[in-house]
């Protein structure tokens, strides 16, 4: 991989990008149990395919999110988390 | 060499098979996936210490093609946690007695290790693992440069770098080996016991009865078995999945390379956990350079030019003499890294499914310790002290081991 695509600022070169781990579901706070939480801090799917992810970009400084392919390193898409 | 002659001329082959391929049966006592120093030991020990020999170890490519055949070699006991130190101290004295054990040379050359501080921070923390270590009986000190330099006159020891070297942490028990031999010399010896080793084999599905592992489906057919060993580094994730283990673990690419052969010249290990960088000189004369993983998970085994550039630029950095010369070849192998640097060995919530994963970087050299601890586990049922620390249960319990004296990780 060598190029990435920043919501904000178009195709950069990936030096410039920060890695931050496959999207994982936060627990509701009020219903975590040891379990769910340690699910939820440590447990990955580390799938062998598209996977969805967090990048930051330094330059601008946005989180977003890649769906990569983890194998042949292929982006299909990078988005900003849509608001709720 | 007359006999090497002689062979070549009347075209027999003077040499046996070091292990033969067989059929795969219906049913075995305990299948082990993964063909590489981890499961070949496993399958070792259990067939000649606990006498256990109705096992199958099964490989999807062949053997020693995974991280066995990909790491820099280093071998070395000289970590930061009690728990690591114990447990990598007995796999350095397991080496040490591999080639005997094994009768077969492993090529283990302990040349001395040295572990590079480059700032005041540093120089804290290896005398802090000098002290751990030593308090465990492992030989490791710390020297500072008029000794490094006794040891490696080659370094750059002034104070022109952006780093200088201040310390280093040695330790003469360290070294090289031979990978290629170990997994072999284990095939060898596990074959010679009845074990069967099924190279290009596999592993398509896990069969579950009731929480129970039932059997194993391949790309070779069904396997009937009640034990399945998983020791498959970075693709352990893929086979957890398929008895449905859920496993804290990604999957990174961890890049080597080495030069050109050159004269030798350097007959320690030198490592700067600073610059990111390894190097040892191995016995072709080529320089054996390894730096820290990917920056993103991945299962892709591409090399990258960023990786060589930084690389290259830090050893420059240690070695100026060497801005000449040339890389002949860089490759990449998938390491399963764990958010504690330690891996995780023993029982899962499936019965009969256990797991010798989390090896990231560091895996290789501790290949016979894990392989004797995970045969002594199948065989009596019993987690032995050393494995203890290392159960997949420590997150949920929230006692993580945090080993920061691994390699190729920043901290």
């Amino acid at each position: 991989m060598i190029l990435l695509t920043c919501p904000n600022c178009g195709q950069r070169n990936v030096s410039e990008f920060r890695f931050g781990g496959e999207t994982v579901q936060r627990p509701s706070p009020t219903e975590t149990t040891r379990a769910t939480w340690a699910e939820y801090l440590y447990m990955r799917k580390n799938v062998l395919g598209v996977q969805s992810e967090w990048w930051y970009h330094g330059a601008c400084g946005c989180w977003f999110i890649a769906e990569r392919h983890t194998k042949t390193q292929e982006i299909l898409e990078t988005y900003f988390l849509p608001e709720k | 060499m007359w006999q090497l002659i002689r062979h070549g001329l009347n075209g027999k082959k003077p040499f046996q098979r070091m292990w033969r391929t067989h059929t795969l049966k219906d049913s075995y006592d305990v299948v082990i996936i993964g063909g590489g120093v981890h499961g070949l030991a496993a399958a070792y020990y259990l067939a000649r210490d606990h006498g256990i020999t109705n096992v199958a170890v099964l490989e999807k490519r062949y053997i020693g093609s995974g991280g066995s055949g990909r790491n820099t070699t280093i071998i070395r006991s000289n970590y930061l946690t009690p728990e690591g130190v114990a447990f990598y101290d007995e796999s350095v004295k397991l080496y040490e007695e591999l080639s005997l054990d094994l009768n077969f040379n492993v090529m283990f050359s302990q040349r001395g290790h040295l572990t590079l501080a480059h700032n005041d921070s540093s120089v804290r923390t290896m005398r802090w693992r000098a002290e751990v270590n030593q308090i465990q009986g492992v030989n490791s000190r710390l020297i500072y440069p008029d000794e490094i330099a006794k040891l490696c006159p080659h370094l750059d020891l002034s104070d022109h770098p952006r780093y200088p070297i201040l310390a280093a942490l040695y330790h003469p028990p360290g070294g090289i080996i031979r990978h290629d031999a170990v997994v072999w010399g284990y095939a060898r010896g596990a074959d010679q016991r009845g074990v069967h080793i099924h190279q290009m084999t596999e592993v398509t599905g896990i069969d579950v009865e009731h929480g129970r592992v039932a059997g194993v489906q391949t790309s070779r057919g069904k396997i009937k078995t009640g034990v399945v060993l998983n020791a498959t580094a970075g693709w352990c994730t893929l086979i957890a999945d398929m008895a449905g283990v859920r496993l804290p673990i990604t999957t990174h690419p961890l890049q080597a390379t080495v030069t050109e052969a050159l004269k030798p010249f350097l007959d320690t290990v030198i490592v700067s956990g600073s610059l990111h960088v390894y190097v040892s000189q191995s016995d072709r004369g080529e320089l054996v350079m390894g730096a820290s993983i990917d920056p993103y998970t991945s299962y892709s085994l591409d090399s990258t030019l960023g990786f060589l550039e930084s690389l290259s630029g830090h050893m420059i950095e240690l070695f100026p003499f060497l801005s000449r010369v040339k890389i002949l070849r860089q490759w990449a192998g998938v390491c399963d890294m764990t958010v504690d640097y330690s891996p995780i060995m023993g029982y899962t919530p499936v019965e009969g499914f256990l797991v010798d994963v989390g090896w990231g970087t560091y895996g290789f050299k501790a290949g016979p310790v894990s392989g004797k601890r995970m045969a002594e586990l199948i065989a009596t049922h019993k987690t032995p002290e050393l494995l203890k620390p290392f159960r997949l249960s420590r997150f949920e319990e929230g006692r993580l081991v945090g080993e920061k004296g691994a390699a190729s990780v920043g901290h």
